[in-house]
């Protein structure tokens, strides 16, 4: 079966006052139904991935590839207009803050309906009807009322599940949620991801998981892309982090404290090592 | 070392190379930017006429000489002569003297009122914040240049009256202005910080708060600028301003306004200069914008 | 003596109380973390004791000293904060040299160039980032010029709210490291709040779980680190950050 996303040699790059600096240096991956991690710290390029693949980058931040194929299509040579029709229908964004996704002076149904009927013309009932179940989906108690509230309304952890409700209610084909969880309390985070993986898993979607944890990706992701100043540094099933063999992967687990801490010093990355900065 | 490098030094060793740095990235990011460039060379000829009128300016600004009154422009009057046969041109290079004082003058009366004005209503909120805000709102709630001619007619006309209206007139928009970005910068982390240190209100609203209000106040002064010309201007016009034999470019318009139909130019080149002022003013103040407003910063 | 005792402390912001009967008796060179989700009052408790909430009732003595609601300068020489955002909480138009100096300038102390480079040693930065304004510095490079300026009055007590949330894993260890080596070298009393328990294992001696304006268990750390905690809320969010840790995480 041909992958539903292939990326070979992707760039990413801004001017600067010294000349154009690459934030993604020529990654290349390819992704078929399954859950893909992307983790790495501010900086590495990971979030750039993520919207390169959307087209989301605005000028003059400037993207190459020597392949970037969606299910056949070719993204590089995709018109404005012909975007569009994929963002959201096909590929679907997750960002961090519900708070700044979500237009404040829409209620929530009008939204998720909002984001159905553009992809798909449908009769008003029916549309209700999907909003009400695709709310239940997300594990909202009260679908009704909810579809009622202004985003101001609802808390953090529930915005975030509108938001996937809404990327997810038109039934892309792949999902890529960059950072769903960063601004969410750890009990939250957990259910959040959960809907997500139910969705993705019974659905048979992509999903690109981005995130700066990697214990979080490791427990939702089939496979780990780890980022470092805009190169993938180490690619493993997520089942095999811990033997991981690049000294930057190692590092970052070594240097998060863990429940039953008894080091004394927690190791520091030594950023000389590998990275030529 | 190159002064260039010492100025973008990434480490710089005083504090005097840091702040020097910063203003010289402010500069070269202003020069990149056609419009205010332009801006800033009309405001720089208008500064460097002021100054060396005397020797720029060909004729007297107050000599009459009847027989040659009314003169279209020609080689001997660039821009002709007055009723009085004065030399216009003389007169607007001499007027360009009382137009950079008003400017320079409102700005330093109105500015630092409002902006101090708005600080300590935006600090301290509850009743300080309403009683200065109802008095803010009385004086925004008139039209500029009425609010300017009563106070004129109160205090008699004249260009130092004048200047006392216009600043009377013109810091209720700076104190709005400073409240609001006060109240933005009240409850950030930093102002709690030196807040924990010991620090008095009034050091934190001199020392951390006013700093930060200044680049907004320094674009909207400038481009406040082209109104305050226009609004002195409007004075003159009205006769309540510079008094005759001022060179004022305004009183020089209503001067005009007699023969405006048959001696066009006595009327139209003050009204040329104030343009042209005008619209320096406006695009520094637009290029000034790009560069130092907060929220661009950081690209 | 203790270093921080509230009781009965009761605080709100406006109508609505947020913190609800707190009594906390907190050792001088103890290091206590305060642990809840969003909305469970421990920030809050923090800026009360720093003088940032003054809408409080009941008790706040530090070192022995019964505070008043708003902020001193006695109390300020005593017990300073680390906020959360290293990019909030530096002005951002001020070199690095000038929000050292300012808590001397404004405690009237003198030598301030000679004790500005001593503390930029102290918290590993180096000579070169003196003159630099904060938006040339790194999040972590932040967060050591904020953790250096609560040092500057020479405290006893420093108040961390969240201080490595916003930083990356690697740097969120450097800074760790620093607080852990600053409170061994300066014997500093901290008081922590944070939603990361692995966080608390490394750098506290006991903790506080919150929910709700509640303090619901207060134990040792070792508790923490056996999974021993005994409330059912202080298991459920120990279950949640354990589900997100590996069973075989190297050390």
């Amino acid at each position: 079966m041909a992958p539903l996303l292939s990326v070979q040699n992707l760039r990413v790059s801004f001017p600067t006052h010294r000349g154009r600096v690459e934030v993604v240096k020529g990654i290349s991956f390819t992704l078929g139904r399954e859950r893909l991690g992307i983790v790495g710290e501010s900086g590495s390029g990971k979030s750039m991935t993520g919207r390169a693949i959307l087209k989301l980058i605005r000028k003059p931040g400037l993207v190459t590839a020597d392949r970037l194929e969606f299910d056949g299509v070719d993204i590089r040579s995709q018109s404005e207009k012909q975007m569009r029709a994929i963002r959201g229908a096909r590929i679907s964004m997750v960002m961090q803050d519900p708070k700044f996704s979500l237009n404040p002076v829409m209620t929530v149904g009008e939204q998720i309906a909002e984001a159905l009927v553009t992809h798909e013309k449908l009769p008003r009932r029916a549309v209700n009807e999907r909003i009400l179940a695709m709310l239940e989906a997300v594990r909202i108690d009260d679908p009704q009322r909810v579809a009622g509230l202004y985003p101001h309304e609802v808390s953090g952890g529930m915005g975030q599940r509108v938001m996937i409700a809404m990327m997810l209610i038109p039934e892309p084909e792949l999902l890529i949620a960059d950072e769903p969880t960063s601004a969410l309390d750890v009990s939250v985070q957990a259910q959040v991801l959960d809907i997500i993986d139910d969705l993705v898993t019974s659905k048979g979607m992509g999903l690109i998981l981005i995130s700066h944890d990697l214990n979080l990706v490791s427990r939702y992701c089939d496979r780990i892309l780890v980022m470092n100043a805009g190169t993938v540094v180490e690619e493993c099933a997520a089942g095999e982090l811990d033997k991981a063999q690049h000294p930057y992967t190692r590092g970052l687990l070594a240097a998060m404290p863990v429940i039953d801490e008894s080091r004394d010093e927690l190791p520091v990355l030594d950023r000389t090592q590998w990275a030529g900065t | 070392m190159t002064t260039r490098d010492w100025l973008l030094d990434d480490s710089p060793t005083s504090r005097w190379q840091a702040s020097v740095g910063r203003a010289y990235r402010v500069f070269t990011a202003l020069l990149r930017n056609p419009l205010s460039v332009v801006g800033g060379i009309i405001i720089l000829v208008l500064v460097l006429t002021a100054v060396f009128a005397p020797w720029l300016a060909p004729y007297s600004a107050t000599g009459q000489d009847l027989a040659n009154r009314l003169a279209p422009p020609s080689d001997m009057h660039w821009m002709g002569t007055d009723e009085l046969g004065r030399d216009i041109f003389s007169r607007v290079i001499w007027g360009s003297q009382i137009t950079l004082t008003i400017v320079l003058l409102v700005a330093l009366i109105s500015a630092p009122l409002g902006l101090l004005i708005g600080a300590v209503a935006g600090y301290f909120g509850g009743w300080t914040d309403r009683v200065l805000m109802g008095i803010t709102d009385i004086f925004l709630s008139m039209p500029k240049l009425i609010l300017a001619l009563a106070f004129v007619a109160a205090l008699g006309p004249g260009i130092n009256n004048a200047i006392i209206a216009i600043a009377i007139t013109s810091w209720p928009a700076y104190a709005r202005i400073a409240r609001a970005e006060t109240l933005t910068i009240r409850n950030a982390e930093f102002i709690a910080a030196v807040r924990l240190q010991g620090a008095s209100p009034v050091r934190v609203i001199v020392r951390h708060i006013l700093p930060l209000c200044t680049s907004s106040m320094i674009i909207r002064v400038t481009l406040d600028m082209a109104g305050v010309i226009l609004t002195a201007a409007g004075l003159g016009f009205l006769g309540l301003g510079a008094q005759p034999p001022l060179p004022e470019w305004g009183a020089m318009i209503s001067r005009g306004r007699t023969f405006i139909l048959d001696q066009w130019w006595v009327a139209t080149m003050p009204g040329f200069a104030i343009i042209v002022v005008s619209l320096g003013f406006c695009f520094l103040g637009d290029g000034l914008r790009d560069v130092l407003d907060p929220k661009s910063e950081g690209k | 003596m203790s270093a921080i005792s509230l009781s009965n402390l009761d605080i709100s912001y406006g109508d609505t109380k947020v913190v609800h009967g707190v009594n906390l008796d907190i050792a001088e060179g103890e290091s206590f973390a305060l642990v809840g989700e969003s909305g469970s009052g421990k920030s809050t408790i923090l800026r009360a004791i720093a003088g940032l909430a003054p809408d409080w009732t009941g008790e706040i003595a530090v070192l022995g000293k019964t505070r008043s609601h708003g902020i001193e300068r006695d109390v300020a020489r005593q017990v300073q904060m680390v906020f959360q955002d290293p990019y909030g909480s530096l002005h951002p138009r001020k070199t690095i040299d000038a929000v050292l100096s300012e808590p001397l300038d404004i405690n009237g102390i003198g030598n301030r160039g000679e004790r500005v480079e001593a503390m930029l040693g102290a918290v590993g930065l180096d000579q070169r980032f003196r003159f630099r304004f904060p938006h040339q510095l790194s999040g972590g490079q932040r967060q050591r010029v904020a953790i250096a300026r609560a040092l500057m009055l020479e405290p006893k007590v420093l108040l961390l709210d969240e201080p490595t949330s916003a930083l990356d894993v690697s740097v969120q260890a450097e800074i760790l490291n620093l607080l852990k080596r600053l409170r061994r070298e300066q014997g500093l009393t901290y008081l922590l709040v944070t939603h990361n328990l692995p966080v608390v294992s490394f750098l506290c001696d006991r903790l506080a779980v919150m929910r709700q304006g509640r303090i619901v268990e207060v134990a040792d750390v070792e508790l923490l680190k056996t999974e021993r905690l005994v409330e059912p809320y202080s298991r459920e969010l120990l279950a949640a950050t354990e589900g997100r840790v590996l069973a075989d995480t190297p050390s």
